[in-house]
């Protein structure tokens, strides 16, 4: 940094001015601001980010247990990531993970599109309900988590009642029954976050100029073909970008699943992240428990790398 | 579906009036929806509405409830409203025998009231004030914070030529992409190290971390949008580069770091894994506490939804507030309308 401001000879002419703190950075020159703007923001992200990162990197060679920490900390070469790969359970809470991350992004795409679509129909106060349908999305997941236990209970709650007094089913236990509990999270997840993706694809909607519909109407094209060939292909990658992103969101959750079913029962929710918790701040299996966190960074790392391009698309 | 139907939702207003008649009056336009199709479409979404805001009406109900009232069955959708829930929040009660109770002479407050009726005590404050507090102190803290290096970090990547600029903004956004829970192990050792395990500084630093990465996007956007021309004239005018930030180019962004700032905020509000994991006695914020908000015999659901709605309440409020900002906090400022 002092070797570019020295470089310009700026600050020397304009010594006449009273020196201090506002005359030495009056003279600065751009690239010394430049740094000076970003150096902050850059060291926090260092420190908060890439050097734990890199403690986990080493971590995850060891057999470091956070709760004995007089322990001698011992090499242990790949045995941490062969254990991890060569589990049973692990393939298991990938699985759970995997039934969630599909099974919420299709419902959220096709409630949101649903939505979006018939949103951009433009009816009357259509802006004061889609403020409404947009609130969950910003509520604290775990909070979120929290009170729908409440209302899952399965005799006093008012989903098992709603349910019931509709088809009959008797009283539902979504969260204690081992068939339920993994739709229990898709359902919540899905009323939080199908206002996400519904908002993206109104924004996509909107980006369509009227004047290819227009078009259209002179060729004669009916509805559908007006969908798949003009409102489809503008709205797609808008669409991509949110279900990237949740998608991302989802493959790490964490809190409000903690909240609703910590992973029970049995098994059958515990995702990647939950699981993780469990093995490094309940088993204290921190060697162990960094080769995951490890194994679902470079997961999330290159999806996230696909994310961020899609968001440069779109954004041009 | 074409320019007739925009206005009512592109606005962005909440109230109906100034869409009332423009849309109306226009003829249709070959293709454009008709108004019953419109109708229809409203009154889907509509439903749609009113049933996903059940949930939210219900635990707001339930914070006025009495304890039996929240767990009878069939649920209850008329009952008599009580403040015990709140009560139950603030306060904690310890069981008490008739007599003793007697022996006390009558209550002071309407709160003692409510509470002996229960055959209860109250034996102090609970400790909900205390950590709906520490979430404000760290949500501020941390907000200003992630703001304040936010604007200057976005304001060099605007404006002037930095190195490897795309790979660095990729850098800053890849951090928010982080499993939490992945670095919570590292930062938990570092912060025992450092002594900031449950402390309210090692929280404000950790979500202005967090945060940074959808400050700095978010008002990198906000400051590509106003003109160059605005400082450059500035500078003609003799105004050195900083002066010229900061009586020129700072007036002009203050709604978008107030629409910034909000995001940061409602974010640490939010947070829950990084407080689970770090914080306990001292510094914990309000997410990991209403979940345990235990009453005798199991939850006490009516004061966990007092919690709930206290906690829950300035979001929503937040929200419509911001509604025309969410699409761009939600895509770091990528997609503006």
């Amino acid at each position: 940094m002092t070797e570019q401001t020295m470089s310009t000879p700026a600050p020397q002419q304009r010594t006449a001015t009273a020196p201090g703190l506002t005359g030495r950075l009056r003279g600065l020159s751009d690239r010394a601001i430049a740094w000076l703007f970003i150096g902050p923001t850059m060291l926090l992200l260092l420190a908060i980010n890439i050097f734990p990162l890199i403690w986990t990197v080493y971590l995850s060679f060891t057999n470091y247990r956070a709760n004995q920490p007089g322990r001698e900390v011992k090499w242990v070469g790949t045995r941490n990531y062969e254990r991890l790969l060569g589990s049973e359970d692990i393939w298991g809470y990938l699985q759970a993970t995997a039934h969630f991350v599909v099974w919420t992004m299709l419902l959220q795409v096709i409630l949101g599109l649903g939505l979006a679509l018939l949103i951009n129909r433009g009816f009357r106060t259509a802006s004061f309900w889609t403020t409404l349908i947009l609130i969950p999305m910003m509520l604290s997941p775990a909070v979120v988590g929290t009170f729908w236990t409440y209302i899952f209970q399965p005799q006093t709650g008012i989903f098992s009642y709603i349910i019931d007094w509709f088809a009959g089913t008797g009283a539902l236990d979504m969260i204690g029954a081992p068939h339920l509990a993994p739709w229990t999270i898709v359902i919540v997840d899905t009323w939080m976050w199908t206002p996400y993706i519904m908002l993206l694809c109104l924004a996509g909607l909107r980006s369509i100029p009227p004047y290819l519909y227009e078009a259209a109407e002179i060729d004669r094209a009916n509805a559908l073909q007006k969908f798949w060939y003009i409102t489809l292909p503008r709205v797609l990658p808008f669409l991509m970008l949110a279900v990237l992103f949740r998608g991302i969101e989802n493959f790490k959750m964490f809190d409000m699943v903690v909240e609703l079913t910590s992973g029970g029962p049995g098994s059958v929710t515990e995702l990647a992240s939950i699981n993780l918790k469990r093995e490094a701040f309940e088993n204290w299996k921190t060697g162990y428990s960094s080769a995951f966190a490890i194994i679902l960074f470079v997961t999330v790392f290159g999806l996230g790398n696909i994310y961020v391009k899609a968001l440069n698309r779109v954004k041009s | 579906m074409t320019d007739a139907a925009a206005p009512a939702p592109a606005s962005g207003t909440t109230s109906a009036t100034p869409a009332k008649s423009a849309p109306r009056r226009l003829p249709l336009k070959p293709g454009e929806a008709s108004g019953g199709a419109r109708f229809f479409a409203g009154l889907l979404v509509i439903g749609y509405a009113l049933i996903a805001m059940i949930p939210l009406v219900w635990i707001f109900a339930t914070s006025f409830k009495s304890p039996p009232d929240s767990i009878a069955y069939p649920p209850e959708v008329i009952f008599e409203p009580t403040l015990e829930g709140y009560v139950n929040l603030f306060t904690s009660r310890t069981r008490q025998t008739a007599e003793y109770i007697e022996s006390l002479g009558p209550p002071q407050t309407w709160y003692e009231e409510l509470v002996r009726k229960r055959n209860m005590v109250i034996s102090g404050p609970s400790r909900f004030a205390d950590r709906y507090w520490n979430s404000v102190v760290i949500g501020f803290g941390s907000t200003f914070l992630a703001v304040f290096l936010g604007t200057l970090a976005a304001y060099a990547f605007s404006r002037f030529k930095v190195p490897l600029k795309d790979d660095l903004m990729f850098f800053i956004l890849s951090t928010r992409m982080m499993p939490p829970i992945a670095v919570a192990i590292p930062i938990y050792l570092m912060y025992r190290e450092l002594g900031l395990s449950d402390t309210a500084a090692g929280m404000i630093l950790l979500y202005t971390a967090v945060n940074l990465s959808l400050s700095v996007w978010l008002l990198k956007g906000f400051v590509d949008e106003i003109p160059r021309e605005y400082e450059e004239a500035a500078v003609v005018d003799g105004y050195t580069r900083l002066q010229a930030f900061r009586k020129v180019i700072l007036p002009q962004m203050r709604a978008g770091i107030a629409a910034t700032a909000i995001f940061c905020l409602i974010f640490a509000w939010n947070e829950y894994a990084f407080a689970l994991l770090l914080t306990s006695g001292e510094a914990q914020t309000a997410p990991p506490f209403i979940p345990i908000i235990i009453g005798e015999g199991g939850l006490d659901w009516p004061a966990v939804a007092a919690g709930t709605t206290l906690f829950l309440l300035p979001v929503v409020i937040f929200t419509v507030l911001l509604r025309n900002q969410l699409l761009r906090g939600i895509t770091f400022g990528a997609v503006r309308k």
